[in-house]
Order: C-alpha cells, then sequence, then structure tokens
C-alpha cells in the first residue's frame, strides 16, 4: 500500500511549505461533478476522523479532518455526511474499505486519512480518495510532510486533491485572503490591512490603524502586496512585503498627485493603477524594478480599477468617459478601449479572471448593487448577487469562486466578507474578526 | 450659497459636539480643522472669534469650510461659486494661510470610482479659487473618496452632506 503513495519532497521544516505534487486527476467516472452547471445537489462524502498512527497525532488527526469536510462542505458542491451515521469507524489506513458499509449510508465518494507525527516533530499526513459505488480508489494516495503548525494547511492540501479529482478542476482551499479590518464608527472608521486563511483561520495583521489603508492586492506568487495607503495624509499606492510585513510607498508624490487602485501584471514586475493629474484620474502602468512609468489613458474621464488579463496582454478598466461608469477593455500598452457593458446601470471594479474566461465587476442599478460576471467580450452577463451595497469582487485561485464586500445600510451598517459561486449558488459569509472589506484572494500556495 | 451656508450653520451645535467626541482621532489633520475626521466646521470657538473676520472660525462659520455637490458631480452651483469666491476672498485677505481641500463622496458608488471623484471636486473648487486670484501654491487637494462621511445615514439627506468639499486651514507655507 505504501508503494501506492507518491513521494514527499522534503520541506524545510521553518518555511512550514507543504511538500509533495498535487496534481489533478482526469478521472471521467461516474463520480464526477460539473461545476459548469451549478450544482444544485450536492455529492455526499464521508470524511471520517482521520486515523492516528502515533499518540501525539490523536488531536490532530480528527481536526485535519474536520478541515477537510468544511472545505469540501463549504463550496456548496459536497454534502458532509454526518460521523454518526457511520456504520464502521476506520480504525486501520491500509485495511481494505467495506464499501458495502458506505454504499449504505449513500455515500458516494469517502475519503480516509492518518496522521503521523514524525521523530523530528513533523506532521505526515497520508489520505486516499474512494468512488464508493465504483468500489474503487479513485486516484492514487499522496502524502504531505510539514511541520505541526502548519496543520490546517494539510487539511487544505487535501481538499483540494478531493475536489480537483472530482470536478476536474483545480482546487482554492489552501490559499490566503488579504483584506482591510475594520473598526469604529462610520464616520471615523479605523482600517488595518490582515491577512488570514481562505476560510477566515489565522488572522494576522499587517499594518496598524493609523492610516486609512484601501483594496490590498496580492503579487502572482503571493508573496507581496499592493494596496493605497495615506500613511502620508494623501492615497499612495504601496508595497508590502508579506513575509517581512514591511511597506513602501512606490513612487513619489509630486505636483499634489494622489495614486490609488494599484494591481500587479501576471509576471509580477509591474503595476497598474490611476494617478490623479489636477483632479483627473488616468491610468498608470510601472515598472517595480526600474521605476519607470508610462501612462495607458489619456482622458478627461475617471479611468480606473485596472486589472490584467492572465497573460498579461490586455487590461480592463472602468472610465466614465461615456457619462457614466462603464468597462473597458484596451491593450496592455494603452491606446484605443473597447467598451464591453452595455447592459442598464453602471458598472465598476472589474475583474479579470484567472482562467481568463470571464470578468467579475460591481454592477449599481435602481439603487441596489450586484455582484455579476461577463465574457471578457461583454457577452452573457449574469448577476450573481443583490443587495444594498456589494462591491469588490475577486477571484478564488481556480476561477470559480468569488469573494466580495457586502455593506449593511445605515448609521450603523458595516461591511463583511462574502463568498458565491459563479452560477450564484452558495453564497456564504466569510468569518472575520470584525468588520472587513476589500478582500484580495491569493493564488493556490506553493 | 444658500444651500451650503444654511446646512452648515444649522449643524453648528451638533458639530461642535461631534468634535469633542471625536477629538484627537486621526485626520489628515490642518490646524484648524478637523479634516478627514469629523469633517469641516467643527473648530474651537472661543467668544468673540467668531467676529474676527481674520480668524480661521471666521472662514469656518461665517463663509463656510464646506461646498455641497449634486450627485456624481464635480461642477460648482452658482450658490458654491459663491462661496469658494468668498473663501478665496479670505485666503487672499489672510495670506499668512495655506488650505487644504479635501473632496468627499457619498457611500453610494465603488470605493475607487468614489476616489477619483472626490479628486475631482476638491480639484474643481481648487481650480476656481486660482482662478479668483489665490496663489497655486497656497492650495493642495487630496480625496477621501467615501472614507470619511459625515453623515452616517443611508438615506439622501446624509448623502447630500456626505458630497462635499471641505476647505482645511493651515498656518505656514504649504508643504
Amino acid at each position: 500500500m505504501r508503494r501506492a503513495f507518491l513521494s514527499a519532497l522534503i520541506a524545510g521544516l521553518a518555511t512550514a511549505v507543504l511538500s509533495g505534487p498535487v496534481q489533478a486527476q482526469s478521472n471521467p467516472g461516474p463520480l464526477r461533478i460539473e461545476i459548469t452547471e451549478g450544482v444544485i445537489e450536492p455529492l455526499p462524502v464521508a470524511v471520517p476522523p482521520f486515523v492516528a498512527e502515533t499518540p501525539q497525532a490523536t488531536e490532530l488527526a480528527r481536526q485535519i479532518a474536520e478541515v477537510v469536510a468544511a472545505d469540501l462542505e463549504g463550496s456548496g458542491l459536497f454534502r458532509v455526511i454526518p460521523e454518526s451515521a457511520y456504520i464502521s469507524p476506520i480504525t486501520s489506513f491500509s485495511s481494505p474499505v467495506q464499501y458495502a458499509d458506505w454504499k449504505a449510508i449513500n455515500a458516494q465518494a469517502l475519503v480516509t486519512g492518518s496522521v503521523t507525527v514524525a521523530g523530528d516533530g513533523r506532521l505526515v499526513v497520508k489520505f486516499r480518495l474512494f468512488d464508493v459505488f465504483s468500489d474503487a480508489a479513485l486516484g492514487k494516495g499522496l502524502q504531505f510532510v510539514a511541520s505541526q503548525s502548519s496543520w490546517r494547511r494539510m487539511g487544505h492540501k487535501v481538499a483540494d486533491a478531493v475536489y480537483s479529482r472530482i470536478t476536474g478542476e483545480g482546487g482554492y482551499f489552501d490559499s490566503r485572503v488579504v483584506f482591510v479590518s475594520e473598526q469604529g464608527p462610520k464616520n471615523a472608521r479605523e482600517k488595518r490591512l490582515a491577512i488570514m486563511d481562505y476560510d477566515g483561520a489565522n488572522v494576522q495583521f499587517l499594518t496598524d490603524s493609523s492610516a486609512i489603508v484601501l483594496a490590498p492586492r496580492f503579487s502572482p506568487t503571493g508573496d507581496r502586496v499592493l494596496y493605497t495607503s495615506y500613511a502620508t495624509g494623501r492615497p499612495q499606492i504601496t508595497l508590502l512585503d508579506v513575509a517581512q510585513v514591511r511597506s513602501q510607498p512606490i513612487g513619489s508624490a509630486t505636483g499634489g498627485q494622489m495614486s490609488f487602485a494599484p494591481r500587479f501584471a501576471p509576471d509580477g514586475r509591474s503595476v497598474v493603477f490611476s494617478l490623479t493629474n489636477g483632479g483627473n484620474s488616468d491610468i498608470y502602468r510601472r515598472d517595480l524594478t526600474s521605476g519607470s512609468q508610462s501612462r495607458l489613458t489619456a482622458t478627461p474621464a475617471i479611468e480606473t480599477a485596472p486589472s490584467f488579463s492572465p497573460d498579461g496582454r490586455q487590461i480592463v478598466f472602468e472610465s466614465d468617459r461615456s457619462g457614466s461608469q462603464q468597462l473597458y477593455v484596451m491593450s496592455a500598452s494603452g491606446g484605443e478601449a473597447r467598451r464591453i457593458s452595455f447592459g442598464a446601470g453602471r458598472y465598476g471594479t472589474p475583474v479579470w479572471s484567472p482562467r481568463g474566461d470571464l470578468i467579475a465587476f460591481t454592477k449599481q442599478n435602481q439603487g441596489r448593487f450586484h455582484i455579476g460576471v461577463m465574457r471578457v467580450d461583454g457577452s452573457e452577463e449574469r448577476l450573481l448577487t443583490s443587495s444594498f451595497l456589494d462591491e469588490s469582487p475577486t477571484w478564488s485561485p481556480n476561477g470559480r469562486v468569488i469573494m466580495f464586500t457586502r455593506e449593511t445600510s445605515g448609521a450603523r451598517g458595516a461591511p463583511s466578507l462574502y463568498s458565491v459561486d459563479i452560477s450564484g449558488r452558495n453564497l456564504r459569509r466569510v468569518p472575520t474578526p470584525g468588520a472587513a472589506s476589500d478582500p484580495a484572494w491569493s493564488p493556490l500556495l506553493p | 450659497m444658500e444651500l451650503a451656508k444654511t446646512s452648515s450653520r444649522a449643524r453648528l451645535s451638533l458639530a461642535l459636539v461631534a468634535a469633542l467626541a471625536v477629538s484627537g482621532c486621526a485626520g489628515s489633520g490642518g490646524l484648524f480643522g478637523s479634516a478627514g475626521g469629523a469633517g469641516g466646521g467643527s473648530g474651537p470657538t472661543t467668544a468673540g472669534a467668531f467676529g474676527d473676520p481674520s480668524s480661521p472660525q471666521y472662514f469656518q462659520q461665517a463663509i463656510g469650510d464646506r461646498v455641497l455637490f449634486a450627485v456624481d458631480q464635480s461642477t460648482l452651483s452658482p450658490e458654491a461659486q459663491q462661496l469658494v469666491s468668498q473663501q478665496a476672498a479670505w485666503l487672499m485677505t489672510n495670506g499668512a494661510y495655506t488650505a487644504v481641500i479635501e473632496g468627499h463622496a457619498d457611500e453610494q458608488g465603488t470605493r475607487e470610482y468614489n476616489l477619483a471623484l472626490g479628486a475631482r471636486r476638491a480639484s474643481a473648487v481648487r481650480d476656481f479659487m486660482v482662478a479668483q486670484g489665490v496663489a497655486d501654491s497656497r492650495l493642495t487637494t487630496v480625496t477621501f473618496g467615501k472614507e470619511r462621511p459625515i453623515e452616517i445615514c443611508s438615506n439622501e439627506s446624509c448623502y447630500a452632506q456626505n458630497r462635499r468639499s471641505v476647505t482645511v486651514l493651515s498656518a505656514g507655507p504649504s508643504s
């Protein structure tokens, strides 16, 4: 049985990076979820507590299985069968699976795992996935090795592998979200940058609340964050090194200029953002190494919220050059832009999907705010949400889920983070410590 | 003029209470304005100061440090132009002061758009003052978008107050 496992790369203790390649298995068997169809009936799955191979692993074996179950259930694609319904416990990771026991409770899929605390203190997690009604394993077993402190990530890695094998798509659970944590009254709100796991665990603050901070964005590798800071008293795009928790302004504010709405190019080497000249906002691109800067739009209209296509060749942005906020696509070097939004109302905050196929946006119409998606040519617009104030969509690493800000109305109104899948189903509130806004989803962690 | 002035007067007592409550909170900080915090019109007053036309209190309260804007607009209404003219005249008479013009938006808009809109509003006020003869070098602008509403309800009565510019005075040269 052990031979079946892919051997894991050894990860350094200090870095706490998980090892072991996780590859989507193309497995067009009966057990398959087509995400694009919009899942109405979630797939029943059993995730019994993992088997503790060493006494120190007892607690973690249960907790890691709980993370796997929460990830799968939270995706809206799976329904985790409660443990109380299980006929027989899994007491040995290597013993043959009693398929009949799992068929009897209609578990379509079964996830089993084991957890070992190795001699060097590191955690070894193994798992297998079974297609219960085919009496067969679905893909090979996998093994992950990491420090004990990253036990939640081990659970996310397992869940990503399960999700991948059953949907045929990349996962998104082993990822992080940077956001703005808010507190205080509406007219004196204090804002801090914070980072957490995608599910709200492991919150860490990255700035204090001495200056307003807005709209953080991850670099393509997740190691840096761009955001807008009022540390100088004026909006200024700023670059933060996540590991060092160190910030530095980008460019120098000359002649009363203000900069905001930054976003990385897919190669991580340059940044697009808005810069004001006299009260006019245009889009600029700046090389982070050389500091050379070029202007991509030149109209008297408001041009802001630029976002690159994943291949780096085009930029979608918003402009009110037509008289109201609308979405436009232009070459990454600027020049003529093509309007893509033509529905009722106004459109802002466009974000290109990491898959390249869709653009997420905020739409305002008849006093309501919506998060929606459209194809990159503007066709097939679909609204996914509706509320008093929804805005700032960000894509999951696999382009299947959107997280966004939802703010309640009134004097005591406050923002929270929500997620919804691209079929408009599975709207969920993302847990955060207090009010939160402006989420940005990281790429899948290595 | 009437709209802006009346509303800023009517709300003076309330604003003073607010100033006490939030004093010390973070703002963009001119010497006499409460800037990004509670908004303008809420500086300290002492008896008699109001009557001294060269005092910042006079600027804030007798002239009015705030200009209101229509939804999505950054053009100055005739009333707003009259108010800004008076602000400009005051600045030209009182050459020791510089001003930061804040531009604000109501909450009905996306964050980035509102930052750009606030920049437009602040710039419209500044450009008008420069046209009236105030030296460019004495004026700077900053946008707060929808980050610093002065009124916090979610209907037009508050939104109308939040779509504003605030001229915040400082003593000495602009930085």
